[in-house]
């Protein structure tokens, strides 16, 4: 038996590790390496209705307990990301990433994913450093409801929220996802941030701001997750900072029947194929015959 | 890691291309690169001409930002990540050729001074020719070429590169400048069954093997590369071909 295998509603996956949105997931080829590296599925790039450059260089700073970016969705349009998702699709699980300024749009666009061979869509209502994208629609309670119904209605394949840490109305905001319909929420995208260079006396970014991820970010994703799961019965994936099995862990206990890896992946490509080792041996060790019976552990 | 260096000394290479010197510290090896940011203009990859206790870049004016860098002076401050990316490996005692075409020079430079390598410098033209002089110093067999015949052979490197392997024997030919020259430069050296390890340049945004913005048939330039060996280049389909343009599009090189 697969004691790495686990469920997202009727989504099976053989492991539990994802690749996370914006990460090694711009052409087919990238996405479909990372399968032979340990993935358990692939979330694509943000796409858009319009190719996009994103915001000018720097659009990424080095930390040493994260990274701070403001890429400002760069992607080449929905039109242009068939052919790349067919080449991907054919290695293992995709999940399309979409952003968009209204349900409308989230819809068409979910459509298009759904017609070029995903098994998920992931909504982002989380981007912090997109004007008129991401975290400003999601952080708007009615309107992550509007968005989530609308795409529910549009596509048969289950739809995933991807939700902001940077509100106070986390558990509300995943109740509109859970009450619309939504199939998942994806917890947590970037910390809004900002990062100064005191000998120019102006923000690093091009963008000014972007969003922290990274290990600095990890305690605050976990407890996101477990806020969410202590409301929620709907399935949860857990992201933010996991670099090894016990981040991953972390993320189980606190509810999430999955999880995704971003920052790891630049210092070390095989940081799945690590984790899925590491937690394999951990749950032999410790009696968890199975990733469900792990998930929500540190809930009494 | 990201910090903040300032600009020791600054030399003409040619009309031009120029020499930083930068105050940072950091290990690098020949064939790595950073992210050199000039505020208010933009933040490019660069490969590193010097990796000792002092490190240089070299920069050609081509543009806007390119410019920009070579308007500084010495004293001025720039932003620098890294080093990124694995370098040139060379084993010991290994006879090399080092190919370069243009300003691709810098990043083979600091292979040059260390293994005393055979160099064929490629160049439009006589006024484009690059650290002739320095090499000399390093190197006992010096080619030039030039694509209009105004100083040494006339003709391209990758000529110049088949003429020199009848001749000698080489164990490695490494390599650096445009595309269209590496691809031929590939081509030849698995005709003529030598192994390379070329440094090839995509349009990157991280730097640090995270975004796939660099990707190429799935590699990371910035992180599994720069610098490819010629197993790594066959398997590439977009290698001379295609690239991703800022928005992640496909466009034909």
């Amino acid at each position: 038996m697969n004691i790495l295998g686990t469920h997202i509603g009727t989504l099976k996956l053989d492991r539990p590790g994802m690749v996370a949105s914006g990460i090694m997931d711009e052409t087919g080829d990238s996405m479909a390496r990372m399968f032979s590296l340990g993935a358990g599925a692939v979330v694509t790039k943000s796409i858009g209705s319009e190719r996009r450059d994103g915001h000018p260089n720097p659009t990424f700073i080095e930390l040493p307990y994260g990274y701070v970016n403001a890429m400002g969705l760069p992607n080449p349009g929905i039109d242009n990301f068939g052919d790349e998702i067919a080449a991907a699709a054919k290695a293992g699980i995709i999940i399309g990433s979409v952003f968009a300024s209204s349900p409308k749009e989230f819809a068409s666009l979910s459509e298009k994913m759904e017609s070029y061979g995903v098994s998920a869509v992931e909504l982002n209502l989380s981007c912090p450093h997109a004007k008129g994208y991401g975290i400003e629609m999601g952080t708007d309670v009615k309107m992550v409801h509007s968005i989530v119904s609308k795409v529910k209605d549009s596509v048969k394949i289950p739809v995933y929220a991807k939700l902001t840490p940077n509100t106070h109305m986390l558990t509300e905001i995943g109740k509109a996802v859970q009450d619309a319909g939504g199939d998942a929420i994806v917890a947590i995208n970037t910390l809004k941030a900002m990062v100064i260079a005191p000998e120019f006396a102006m923000p690093v970014l091009s963008n000014r701001f972007g969003g922290l991820s990274g290990p600095a970010v990890r305690p605050v994703g976990v407890r996101a997750v477990y806020d969410l799961r202590s409301v929620l019965d709907i399935p949860l994936i857990g992201v933010g900072g996991i670099c090894g099995w016990r981040d991953a862990a972390e993320y189980i206990m606190a509810g999430a029947c999955a999880f995704q890896v971003g920052s790891a992946l630049g210092m070390n490509i095989n940081a799945l194929g690590d984790i899925n080792k590491g937690l394999k041996r951990f749950m032999k060790e410790y009696g968890y015959s199975s990733i469900e019976k792990m998930v929500g552990a540190a809930h009494e | 890691m990201n910090e903040i260096a300032r600009i020791t000394a600054c030399r003409p290479e040619s009309h031009d291309t120029k020499t930083l010197d930068l105050d940072i510290e950091f290990k690098a090896k020949g064939g790595q690169f950073v992210m050199v940011w000039l505020p208010g203009v933009d933040e490019v990859p660069m490969s590193l001409s010097s990796v000792g206790r002092t490190k240089s870049i070299t920069i050609k004016t081509v543009g806007c930002a390119t410019n920009a860098f070579c308007a500084l002076k010495e004293g001025d401050m720039i932003g620098v990540r890294g080093p990124y990316g694995n370098g040139f490996s060379i084993k010991k005692n290994e006879k090399v050729l080092a190919v370069a075409g243009g300003v691709g020079i810098a990043s083979l430079i600091p292979v040059i001074r260390d293994t005393g390598a055979d160099t064929i410098i490629g160049a439009r033209t006589r006024k484009d020719v690059l650290m002739e002089d320095e090499i000399k110093e390093y190197s006992k067999n010096v080619w030039v070429s030039t694509d209009d015949g105004s100083y040494g052979f006339s003709g391209n490197a990758v000529q110049l590169m088949k003429e020199a392997v009848i001749r000698n024997v080489y164990d490695l030919v490494i390599g650096c400048g445009p595309e269209i020259m590496l691809y031929h430069l590939h081509k030849a050296c698995v005709e003529a069954g030598v192994e390379c390890q070329l440094s090839l340049e995509r349009y990157m945004k991280c730097g640090a093997g995270l975004c796939g913005s660099c990707v190429m048939d799935g590699m990371r330039v910035c992180e599994d590369g720069p610098v490819f060996n010629t197993a790594q280049i066959s398997k590439m389909k977009e290698f001379g071909k295609m690239k991703l343009d800022a928005s992640g599009t496909r466009v034909k090189l």
